[in-house]
């Protein structure tokens, strides 16, 4: 009996670390709406901060203080950031502040080891909290016991911050709605800069308090990002107290699971996740999202199939494509097969986000089941390539028809998050099954036949299929279908009532869209010869989402250009420099405040703006735009 | 138009990082280096530096055969997918000897793959499976460093002599940590059928909730624990471990624990006692091992950690390699590789012509403290040799071919 109030106790203690950072993540996500990819990073810094100035000063006020100041140290990054770069692209759409902050964190990583070395470091005990307290003769670490009471006591502290003070009334106002704060007249921009402030000095608290029984290195915040996302969406977002909930629940049912499952941990968040989402669409205390006034499709130029000479000149940019392997090498042409197949990748997520409204995060889920496919068909079943390369992606579609079925029925954050942990499970079903999927080790030999085997002939198919898939996705957005989908995308209520089926047709095209992923991922296992679980893992799930956003997420076909870009670039700074992840995520940063909209986007808004006869075209949608606004 | 511009300007760039580095010198050997660069700085960080003080070694010795030696290195982020990108590079547009290195075993098995279907050279430095030279095993692939399986064996041995019948397991949840545990087990069951298997902990790599997992052990009440995680779960495991007195009074037994990647992260928080394999480079007292831990502080001003021996190791055996060869050609390449003998900073080394393994062997030793920091003492060298399965049973493993 004993034992089991211990490891209760244990679990507790786990969850107030989780805790802490969830509850900056939510209270950022709840006012300024920022997916802030960066939380993992400022509690990493936070760590590192503490790590340092607790060696410097010792002592039990060097350490305390030392933790305080290295929290407060962050926050004081954290404005900055704020300030400069976010601050400019709080009128981006959607989910582009996600590439900022995504950017910021690749830059932190190979930052932190910079400066503080490749070693893990090993932080101070804190003082006064060194040893274990006895009970029942089970041992509790006293410090386990201080995190217990840590937890809770922050939970009430910013309890009293939200319902006590001016600023957190204003806080919970901006959290239901933001619009109307601001019409109020409260200055939006210190209100966000001070709830920047707190989420990541809290991160960073989370981080610094760490250091007595961790091992500060430069994984840490990937170690915790995903997670506390999750935690905050189990909990609801903006809701704090479900933060606490929710991380009291996935610490504790770990904490038990392992005693009956030793291996479930590696999947066990993710499947309350799902359950949690499933039957609570807006996790456990958070409320139906207020429908968004600013739908995106009154921001965007609208949309419009290509003219007969841009049709040309896109016939002969494929064709100059095609040309490559009679200017490259072999690398360039290998190089040249992978990004067209990431191409293919882009499109497919870039269909269902900027033609369906649906950003899923577990996109390589679908990615990695075409290639597992490939391999099962040609390692097992013997069958031959263009037979695996037409039935692997069924694998793909297959899962998108399952997991697309249920992820419908959320919309926004919720229904990324569902698509998250749906990628998540059948990432840790490839991991773990190592009698069907060779486990981490991966299926080994699947090297395309002999008519595709030359570089330049699998580059031209690759191309060709990318083409055929760019193609195809183009016909279908200007489709009734594709009417049909964004009429679901700008405004559900009305395309239902005109007689639209709004869930089966966002369901369609979730299958398409996973379908086309699996076409890509078929291809890859070919172009790489093997398939492994990181096909399906979350890194290929955020690099398809850069490259959509990237390209510009209001755009009929930006996908093609964040995918070169971002691909091309990616290889040949890897292929360049140690520090590659520096450099890419500095260049992210620029892309970011350089062009808002995405490079595409970016780029038709310019042409618009200096194309004389279609601004005054242009002017008259915004003022259309402006009106449906009111009347909604 | 748009369009236009977007693929032309892609197809350009494609071209120039291309032929960037197309121009090259006859009067050179280059090999083609692959490792997790900025993913595992800890331990490729050193690596680095042993390769960088062979090459320069070869060098200075008049290079291989009267070429300069010049070793190409790219950075794989730890992913097999991108593993493969860079030695397709190496080997398409760089046209590299051979390639070598690698950490995680995924990617050693990626490259290793990559390497037969191309039929090119590949010496794996780092990555521990058994795969890779066994069920997986094909004629291009070499490995240098002891394999699971010889560590599992060289630590039964020395485990089987404790009294201890009631184990625990704790090792991270993939490829390695399962291979680990299972030989082991199977080893350690073979040695004293008498051994009970208590509980097993399979914490994600990298993510130990290490509070719950020690506590669960301690539940299992073990007389002894294997332990297989290392580098930030290792810490914490030891924090938490140590405050809650899982330790006390138990045999521990530990993969790669004494290697000082990983031993001097601990610090005074070091438990004293557990049978580890390692490098105790303080404590070597061989001319050879000698002659390198002077090259090697004298250049760095720094102390090796295994991986600088690894490193260091590999390009020295690319290099005898090439040089009995007298030829970049991948078929003479093998046959010169196959039972090549080389000199290492732990004495001789042969390559074995039956399954591609290197004879290299590991310390196994005791950790204890000494002024604040964790060292291995009582240790002694054993030789890969003779921790290897017989020739049979090897064969039956590998693939025909």
């Amino acid at each position: 009996m004993a034992f089991y109030v211990a490891q209760f106790l244990t679990g507790l203690a786990s969850a107030a670390s989780l805790f802490l950072v969830a509850s900056g993540l939510s209270i950022i996500f709840g006012v300024t709406r920022i997916v802030n990819f960066a939380h993992g990073a400022f509690y990493m810094l936070g760590a590192y901060v503490a790590f340092t100035l607790t060696e410097y000063f010792s002592g039990a006020f060097g350490f305390w203080g030392g933790i305080v100041a290295a929290a407060l140290a962050v926050a004081t990054l954290g404005v900055l950031v704020e300030i400069v770069l976010l601050r400019r692209i709080y009128h981006a759409p959607e989910l582009f502040q996600l590439l900022a902050t995504f950017g910021l964190t690749l830059m932190v990583e190979d930052l932190v080891v910079l400066i503080w070395g490749p070693s893990d470091l090993l932080g101070r005990r804190a003082p006064g909290f060194k040893g274990a307290v006895d009970f029942f003769g089970q041992s509790l670490p006293s410090y386990d016991l201080f995190l217990i009471v840590l937890g809770p006591a922050v939970l009430g502290i910013l309890w009293l911050l939200f319902q006590r003070t001016r600023w957190g009334v204003l806080v919970r106002a901006a959290t239901q709605d933001r619009d109307m704060v601001a019409a109020l007249g409260v200055n939006q921009k210190w209100l966000f800069t001070s709830v920047f402030a707190v989420g990541v000095f809290l991160a960073a608290l989370g981080g610094a308090l760490q250091i007595p029984r961790d091992a500060v290195n430069h994984a840490m915040d990937l170690r915790i990002i995903v997670d506390v996302f999750v935690v905050v969406v189990i909990g609801g977002l903006g809701s704090i107290f479900g933060a606490f909930v929710a991380a009291v629940l996935v610490s504790e049912l770990n904490a038990f699971g392992i005693l009956i499952f030793p291996k479930i941990s590696i999947i066990l968040v993710f499947l309350v996740m799902a359950v949690v989402l499933i039957v609570r669409p807006w996790g456990l205390f958070g409320k139906r999202e207020a429908p968004a006034r600013r739908t995106p499709g009154l921001t965007v130029n609208p949309w419009r199939p290509l003219t007969s000479a841009e049709r040309l000149a896109v016939c002969i940019a494929l064709l100059a494509a095609a040309a490559l392997p009679v200017i490259g090498g072999n690398y360039a042409v290998t190089v040249g097969s992978e990004i067209a197949i990431f191409v293919i990748f882009a499109i497919s997520l870039h269909f269902l986000m900027a033609v369906g409204g649906l950003a899923s995060f577990g996109h390589a889920a679908y990615f990695g089941l075409g290639a597992y496919g490939v391999a099962f068909l040609a390692k097992m079943a013997g069958l031959p390539m263009i037979a695996c390369l037409l039935l692997g992606p069924l694998l793909g579609c297959l899962g998108a028809a399952v997991f697309g079925f249920f992820a419908v029925q959320l919309s926004g954050v919720y229904f990324a998050m569902l698509t998250l942990a749906f990628a998540q499970i059948v990432w840790s079903v490839a991991f773990q099954w190592v009698e069907v999927t060779g486990g981490d080790n991966g299926i080994l030999g699947v090297w395309p036949e002999r008519w595709a085997s030359s570089p330049s002939h699998f580059y031209w198919l690759s191309l060709g299929i990318a083409a055929l898939a760019a193609a195809g996705l183009r016909i279908l957005v200007f489709s009734p279908f594709g009417f049909a989908l964004r009429a679901m995308r700008d405004s559900p209520l009305r395309s239902e009532a005109v007689g639209i089926n709004g869930k089966r047709v966002q369901w369609t095209a979730f299958v398409i869209s996973g379908t086309v992923a699996g076409v890509a991922g078929a291809l890859f296992a070919y172009l790489k010869g093997s398939v492994f679980p990181d096909n399906l893992g979350i890194p290929l799930s955020v690099d398809a989402l850069v490259m959509v956003l990237l390209g510009g997420v209001e755009t009929v076909s930006g996908g093609i250009v964040g995918a070169i870009v971002y691909k091309a670039l990616n290889i040949w700074l890897v292929s360049q420099t140690d520090l590659s992840k520096l450099v890419l995520g500095g260049f992210i940063v620029l892309i970011v405040v350089a062009f808002p909209k995405g490079i595409v986007g970016t780029l038709e808004m310019i042409r618009h703006r200096h194309g004389g006869g279609s601004s005054e075209a242009s002017s008259e949608t915004r003022l259309m735009g402006s009106r449906i606004e009111t009347a909604e | 138009m748009r369009r236009s511009n977007y693929f032309l300007g892609a197809g350009l760039a494609v071209v120039l990082a291309g032929m960037a580095t197309s121009a090259m010198a006859q009067a050179e050997i280059k090999i083609g280096e692959i490792n997790s660069y900025s993913l595992l700085p800890a331990f490729t960080e050193p690596y680095r530096k042993g390769w960088q003080l062979a090459v320069e070694e070869i060098n200075a010795a008049g290079g291989i055969n009267g070429k300069k030696l010049v070793v190409i290195s790219k950075d794989d982020g730890g992913k097999p997918a991108d593993a493969q990108t860079a030695a397709n590079e190496l080997v398409s547009s760089e046209n590299v000897a051979m390639l070598a290195g690698t950490f995680l075993s995924n990617i050693g098995l990626a490259v290793s793959d990559f390497a037969n279907q191309k039929k090119v050279f590949f010496l794996a430095a780092e990555p521990l499976t058994d795969a890779i030279t066994w069920s997986k095993g094909n004629r291009y692939t070499f490995r240098l460093r002891p394999s699971n399986y010889m560590q599992a064996a060289m630590l039964v041995e020395e485990a089987a002599k404790l009294p201890a019948k009631r184990w625990a397991t704790i090792a991270p949840n993939y490829e390695y940590g399962q291979s680990a545990v299972a030989v082991f087990k199977k080893l350690m069951s073979e040695k004293r059928p008498d051994i009970q298997w208590v509980d097993e902990q399979w914490p994600p790599q990298g993510k130990i909730d290490a509070g719950p997992v020690v506590q669960a052990v301690a539940a299992a009440n073990p007389e002894a624990i294997l332990n297989v995680t290392f580098g930030a779960d290792l810490v914490k495991l030891v924090r938490e471990g140590n405050t809650r007195g899982l330790f006390k009074d138990r045999a521990v037994v530990s993969f790669l624990t004494g290697e000082p990647e990983y031993l001097d992260p601990l610090k005074d928080e070091t438990p004293e006692g557990w049978i580890v394999t390692g490098y105790p480079w303080y404590s070597i007292k061989t001319p050879e091992h000698d002659a390198f831990l002077k090259a090697y502080q004298a250049k760095y001003n720094d102390y090796p950690r295994l991986g600088s021996i690894v490193g260091y190791q590999t390009i020295k055996s690319a290099a005898a390699i090439l040089a009995k060869a007298g030829s970049t050609d991948p078929d003479k390449l093998i046959a010169a590789a196959e039972g090549l003998k080389v000199p290492s900073p732990f004495g001789d080394i042969t390559f074995r012509k039956i399954d591609h393994q290197s004879t290299l062997g590991a310390f196994v030793g005791k950790t204890a403290l000494k002024d604040g920091k964790g060292v291995m003492v009582d240790s002694v060298y054993r030789s890969g040799a003779d921790y290897l399965p017989g020739d049979a049973e090897v064969e039956k493993m590998r693939p025909k071919e």
